[in-house]
């Protein structure tokens, strides 16, 4: 109940900031429009306006402030307007619409879930092979690390052009890219998981005369779950960002990445946030369904009390 | 009591070759392990007694001189499951529970599953903790959980038992305790065990045999064949029998200039 408070004052402090933040952000637009509908603003002209501060034409015109929360193309949208866009395109639309945020969802999704596969089975085999040869350590390990020193945005239009012009389009570019970004931590945290079995119980497997596959099933993979499964949450939200930005270069007509673009150029500000807010809650409820399963896999094995 | 020898190791020498300089684990060490022996062997750290047990497991590998296990390399037994080992920690795979942990070397050296079944529920019982083998490792305590990884020791047949400091990290009371259970269960099994200690109440109550180490070279000070009872209640660490071979022990320590750097 503790807890609850806290969360709830978190999010109520956000929601204040937000609201509180949308009144200088959009009282000069508000005002333009009002003088336009013949209202009198202070002061009435739109070039003094212009050089005055954001709070101070806010103060004076405290009677427009209600206005800032409500303009159809505001520069900061407020949070009740982006949950009603949000309530819009998804339960009210139909989720065959061009518009349902539902469809784009989906479309992101399907790229987002398809790369997060290849990357953790691309990372697990990675890991594997580094953990029992030193000639992959030495030689696929920073290639590995210098693969994340480049930046994502400036390598996805390369993947894509390469991949068109062989022929390869669709989910699949965007599935490459978002693998790309996915597969390092799994990589990283399988390598350590692998290796944390002590001297001892590697010894101890050595008395029994137990094969390096032997050790392999019996000691070192089921050591390695509880760092693989911090692996996969932080690999699939990586998974969800490579898939939107896989759909940024493309000219991409569907998915959350096409709707941020097709926002920014129409000036939709208010569907740029809901798609951005649609991104967030996907990916946190993906987190939140690996945690599920961690959960019920690692009481399974009895590692959880 | 005595049988024929089961691991001799004859002028046995081990250096660690390291930055600086070489450290000479092991220097000429001479010693015959019999069949259905208790070996102790105490010392200050350093001297060796660990090193030589892990020689005997094929853990660690000799510069010079011999030794054998049962009449074979130190590898063939192993192959031969001569022997178990258990470790200062009990080491229990978290995941699995006490009697999937005890399976885990039958699992690998390929048991029936009969077999598992009718040699994990006659070692739990050895160990005293029937009932316990759903359980996993850290619903037991300490002293349990180390009974358990000697149960999984036992489960395989070996003759020879490899114990390092089996119980130094428990407390006193559970130690006593498991001390007697495992004089107990020598005395059902006859197996031979290799037992490393630093405790010198703990060497002369267990052992038939106590061998003093001393370090830089390590080596043997002095070997002590205990005359007490096979019989041994706790109470036995009052008789002036006992007090004289812990005396012979200390002796064989001081004698090693041990504790002077």
């Amino acid at each position: 109940m503790k807890t609850l408070g806290a969360v709830l004052t978190v999010i109520g402090v956000l929601v204040l900031v937000w609201y509180a933040a949308c009144i200088p952000m959009n009282i000069k637009g508000v005002l333009t429009e009002a003088e336009r509908a013949g209202v009198v603003v202070d002061p009435p002209e739109a070039k003094v306006r212009r050089d005055m501060s954001s709070v101070g034409l806010s103060l004076s015109n405290s009677f427009a402030i209600p206005a800032t929360w409500a303009q159809e193309r505001p520069r900061l949208p407020a949070p009740h307007q982006v949950a009603v866009e949000l309530w819009d395109t998804t339960v009210a639309k139909k989720i065959t619409s061009k518009r349902s945020l539902v469809y784009h969802g989906w479309v992101t999704l399907s790229a987002t879930l398809l790369g997060f596969a290849i990357g953790t089975g691309l990372g697990i085999l990675l890991a594997v092979g580094i953990v029992h040869s030193r000639v992959m350590d030495m030689s696929v390990m920073p290639w590995a690390i210098v693969s994340q020193t480049i930046p994502i945005i400036a390598l996805a239009p390369m993947i894509i052009v390469v991949l068109y012009s062989v022929g390869v389009q669709g989910i699949v570019p965007k599935a490459i890219i978002s693998a790309y970004l996915s597969f390092f931590p799994v990589v990283v945290g399988m390598v350590k998981g692998l290796r944390s079995p002590d001297a001892m119980q590697l010894d101890l497997l050595r008395t029994y005369h137990a094969s390096k596959a032997q050790g392999f099933w019996k000691l070192r993979l089921p050591a390695s779950m509880p760092y693989l499964s911090t692996s996969l949450k932080i690999g699939i939200a990586a998974s969800l960002v490579g898939a939107i930005v896989g759909e940024l270069p493309t000219g991409a007509v569907s998915g959350l990445g096409a709707r941020l673009l097709a926002g920014s150029y129409y000036g939709q500000t208010i569907q740029i946030w809901s798609a951005l807010f649609a991104a967030a809650i996907l990916a946190a409820a993906l987190v939140g369904l690996l945690g599920v399963i961690e959960r019920v896999i690692l009481r399974r094995m009895g590692m959880l009390t | 009591m005595t049988g024929e020898p089961v691991i001799v190791a004859e002028g046995l020498n081990l250096t660690f070759e390291t930055a600086d300089s070489p450290v000479h684990a092991l220097k000429d060490v001479d010693l015959t392990i019999n069949k259905g022996d208790f070996v102790s062997f105490i010392g200050p750290s350093g001297c060796g007694k660990t090193t030589f047990l892990r020689t005997m497991a094929a853990l660690e590998h000799p510069t010079g001189g011999t030794i054998s296990v049962n009449g074979v390399s130190p590898e063939e037994a192993r192959k031969n499951r001569a022997y178990g080992y258990v470790f200062q920690a009990a080491g229990l795979y978290p995941w699995r529970t006490i009697a999937r942990n005890i399976r885990l070397p039958l699992e690998i050296m390929g048991y029936s599953r009969e077999d598992m079944q009718a040699r994990v529920n006659s070692v739990l019982q050895l160990v005293d903790l029937e009932g316990f083998g759903e359980k996993f490792p850290w619903q037991l305590s300490g002293g349990m959980q180390q009974r358990a990884s000697i149960a999984r020791a036992l489960a395989f047949d070996a003759d020879i038992l490899l114990m390092d400091e089996p119980f130094g990290a428990l407390d006193e009371i559970v130690r006593d305790h498991l001390n007697e259970q495992l004089l107990a269960l020598w005395d059902r099994t006859g197996k031979t065990i290799a037992f490393v200690t630093h405790s010198i109440p703990e060497a002369v109550y267990l052992s038939t045999k106590i061998v003093v180490m001393s370090p830089r070279p390590g080596r043997i000070a002095d070997v002590i064949d205990s005359t007490l009872p096979s019989e041994r209640p706790l109470e036995i660490r009052d008789s002036p029998e006992f007090i004289e071979i812990a005396h012979r022990v200390r002796e064989g320590l001081r004698a090693g200039h041990s504790y002077d750097d």
